[in-house]
């Protein structure tokens, strides 16, 4: 993993004293509190419903052993001993004392970690996905560059104050799991016949209340130009971006208003006069970067382990395990393994306790290199653990309530805090899932229904990403009450798709009645291995209407 | 009240302003050296200063710039940032090397930025202290990306 140099400590560690005196400002009252916001927002420190949020960033997901100690004495000592894994690979703590806001910052400052830009009107925390330099579908390691494009982001001076919050994603493997086409930037790393790094850049994509799927800007960019092409981007929308109205401002809607064309017009004229410039990336400095993410020191491993083969035979809960959260690993003898943060109604999805995170520090030196990521959908993931090791840790799992067997399955739900927390929600996120979850506890039935991405999100500002889940869950708010729309055929990946609303929404309790119906159609009508999502693209929404909604029968 | 700060040889003072700036021309104009906005600075014979608004565009204004004796950029609201590419164009591409100072919502934390973005003069916004805000302008010691007083990113400079 990447390991600060000098300049990177300074860097931090003067923030973190800039922002002491900002707060103390504030606590005085020489700053307001209008003009606090941008700056606290800018340390990712939110103020919401019950107390400040403090949203601390992994860039690309990753955390050693001791950043995860580190964030579990914070949960601990600082907030009510838990922690929030977010969809954009950062850490949320939600009971925090802004007095003490300066002393979690320099105690993140001892471990390499930060707060700075995972909120504002700035670039915000650059992601890629979980896997990243493990997975075997890669086609090159996208962390080098996205720890480029983080250095070159973070607190560059021309483009604190955008717009809107833009944010930017990157993926280099077969299977996009880093959601690009949703984001303000997306790129997608590949080799040329040359073997030359080059990337495709969408741009303008975006949930919120207009959802839009990112557009092909550029293919075929040289890697050297990434930095001054990302500059030419932010230029024209700091410049053209519409400020005039807060729903309007993100990129997307500046794109979908000129046109694709027309707006990569204007890019290309900015860039020309950038691309030879100093901007220009270095063999030297990619490098450098690259040099940081050497791959750990991997035993040569047979693939097919013979212990672990036989735990497999014996064990049928391990081997469902193994079925459901193991990602193939490009070393033979090694998985990537996902510790599911979704056990069910009893813990909110993504929510972690300060034991459990000490715990999985402490596998991750035992049975991996000191590494931890964090995933897209709120789960954890150890990189690096030989298959002969995958039965001890899965019991170890099994006491601190990470190894439910349910990873991509209808109860992964990925879910906002929503309004338990959340100071803008139209409706609660988490008794919807644990309704939900509590519904479809039968580990055989889940199996059974495959595949199956829910996402709920409070509000139509989409943190949990509803657009793009197979199910889609939005709280709505009618007359002062809470009330879920539900939309189908959402996904992300490489065919990224928006789902579709299927009707007027429903109340709390009717939720998982509903979810019962569209997941019973599907039953209906699948086609041998069909996934759920390609049963909706095949017959439609008619049919899941029709269950839905159909009246019941009224005896005379 | 004086609340302009100025960077003379690299160094930052509180100085003395001799210019009024003109937002609006409603009836007389005051006496002594003007700052005004596009449409009013086109009207009359080019000894004034100009004040470019967040929506204007810079690079039309290229060759009219040579006798120009000050450009101030205009922040309705610290909040927008469309000031710091309009700095960094006027610096960069445009090569303008006279007074560009920062006026409107300009407080003590943006004042580091401004100044990476190549502006060497700042209005203070009246109600704060100048004096304080000299503070922020030293902002933090590293730069990754680079600005128009640093055009070389980090990388180039290790
Ligand atoms: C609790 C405090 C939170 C607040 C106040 C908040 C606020 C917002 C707002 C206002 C937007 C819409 C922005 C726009 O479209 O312009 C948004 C988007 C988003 N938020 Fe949050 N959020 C919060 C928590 C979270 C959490 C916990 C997550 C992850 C689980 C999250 C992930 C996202 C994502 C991924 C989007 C982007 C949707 C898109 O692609 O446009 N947010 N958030
Ligand atoms: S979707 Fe709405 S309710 Fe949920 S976290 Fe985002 S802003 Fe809050």
């Amino acid at each position: 993993m990447y390991h600060y140099d000098d300049y990177d400590r300074a860097l931090v560690q003067e923030r973190v004293a800039q922002f002491r005196d900002q707060v103390a400002r504030r606590i005085s009252g020489e700053l307001t509190e209008e003009e606090f916001l941008p700056l606290r927002l800018q340390n990712g420190l939110y103020l919401q419903k019950h107390a400040y949020m403090l949203r601390v960033a992994i860039p690309y997901g990753t955390l050693s052993s001791n950043q995860l100690r580190c964030l579990a004495r914070i949960a601990r000592e600082h907030d009510r001993g838990y922690g929030h894994f977010t969809t954009r690979q950062n850490i949320q703590f939600n009971w925090i004392e802004l007095a003490e806001v300066p002393d979690i910052l320099q105690q993140l400052a001892e471990v390499e970690m930060h707060a700075i830009q995972t909120s504002g009107n700035c670039v915000r925390n650059i992601t890629t996905e979980a896997f990243a330099g493990v997975a075997a579908d890669e086609l090159l390691d996208p962390r080098p560059l996205a720890e480029i494009l983080r250095q070159w982001s973070t607190i560059n001076p021309e483009f604190l104050f955008l717009p809107r919050k833009f944010k930017i994603a990157l993926c280099a493997a077969e299977e996009d799991r880093a959601a690009i086409q949703m984001h303000d930037i997306g790129l997608y790393l590949y080799r040329d016949d040359a073997g030359e790094m080059r990337l495709r850049v969408l741009v303008g994509g975006g949930l919120g209340r207009t959802p839009i799927l990112g557009q092909q800007i550029r293919d075929g960019l040289h890697w050297r130009h990434l930095l001054s092409y990302v500059e030419a981007i932010l230029r024209v929308y700091n410049r053209h971006g519409r400020r005039d109205n807060k729903y309007k401002a993100r990129i997307k809607i500046l794109v979908k208003a000129l046109g694709i064309e027309a707006f990569a017009r204007e890019v290309e004229a900015e860039w020309q006069h950038l691309k030879d410039g100093p901007a220009e990336l270095t063999e030297a400095e990619y490098q450098r970067v690259a040099a940081s993410f050497d791959a750990p020191a991997y035993a040569r491993l047979d693939d097919a382990d013979l212990d672990f083969g036989s735990a497999l035979a014996r064990d049928p809960e391990f081997a469902r395990w193994c079925a459901r959260n193991l990602q193939p690993h490009k070393v033979p003898g090694y998985a990537a393994v996902v510790l599911s943060t979704k056990p069910g109604p009893d813990m909110p999805p993504g929510d972690v306790t300060a034991a459990q995170m000490e715990a999985v520090a402490d596998w991750a030196e035992r049975f991996g290199f000191g590494e931890i990521r964090i995933a897209h959908e709120q789960n954890l993931v150890l990189p690096d653990v030989p298959k002969a090791d995958l039965h001890g840790l899965w019991r170890l799992a099994c006491e601190q309530g990470l190894a439910t067997a349910n990873i991509g399955l209808l109860t992964d739900i990925i879910a906002c805090p929503g309004g338990d927390y959340c100071a803008l929600a139209n409706a609660k996120s988490i008794p919807i899932a644990q309704a939900i979850q509590a519904r479809f506890q039968d580990p055989q039935a889940l199996q059974d229904l495959g595949e199956l991405s829910l996402n709920i999100s409070g509000c139509m500002n989409a943190c949990g990403h509803h657009h793009i889940g197979n199910i889609g869950i939005l709280g709505v708010d009618k007359g002062g009450s809470e009330w879920y729309q539900i939309t189908l055929g959402g996904a992300q990946g490489m065919h990224s798709e928006l789902g579709k609303v299927i009707g007027p929404s429903f109340s709390a309790d009717e939720v998982p009645d509903v979810i019962e119906k569209v997941v019973d159609t599907y039953r209906d009508y699948r086609e041998a291995e069909e996934r759920f999502v390609d049963t909706v693209r095949r017959i439609g929404l008619e049919p899941f209407k029709e269950r839905v909604y159909a009246r019941a029968e009224v005896p005379a | 009240m004086n609340n302009l700060i100025k960077l003379l040889d690299g160094q930052a003072r509180l100085v003395d302003d001799p210019w009024s700036l003109v937002r609006e021309a409603q009836g007389a104009l005051p006496e002594g050296p003007l700052i005004l906005p596009l449409a009013l600075w086109r009207e009359r014979d080019g000894a004034d200063g100009l004040l470019l608004q967040p929506d204007d565009e810079v690079e039309a204004l290229g060759p009219l710039l040579s006798g120009v004796p000050l450009i101030a950029v205009e922040f309705p609201s610290f909040r927008d940032g469309r000031g710091y590419s309009q700095a960094y164009l006027l610096r960069t591409r445009l090569g303008w090397r006279g007074e560009l100072r920062a006026v409107g919502d300009v407080l003590r934390d943006q004042l580091s930025h401004m100044r990476q973005c190549g502006f060497d003069a700042f209005a203070v916004r009246e109600d704060k202290s100048a004096e304080d805000a000299l503070k922020g302008l030293a902002g933090l010691s590293v730069l990754y990306g680079r600005s128009v007083i640093e055009p070389r990113p980090l990388f180039r400079r290790r």
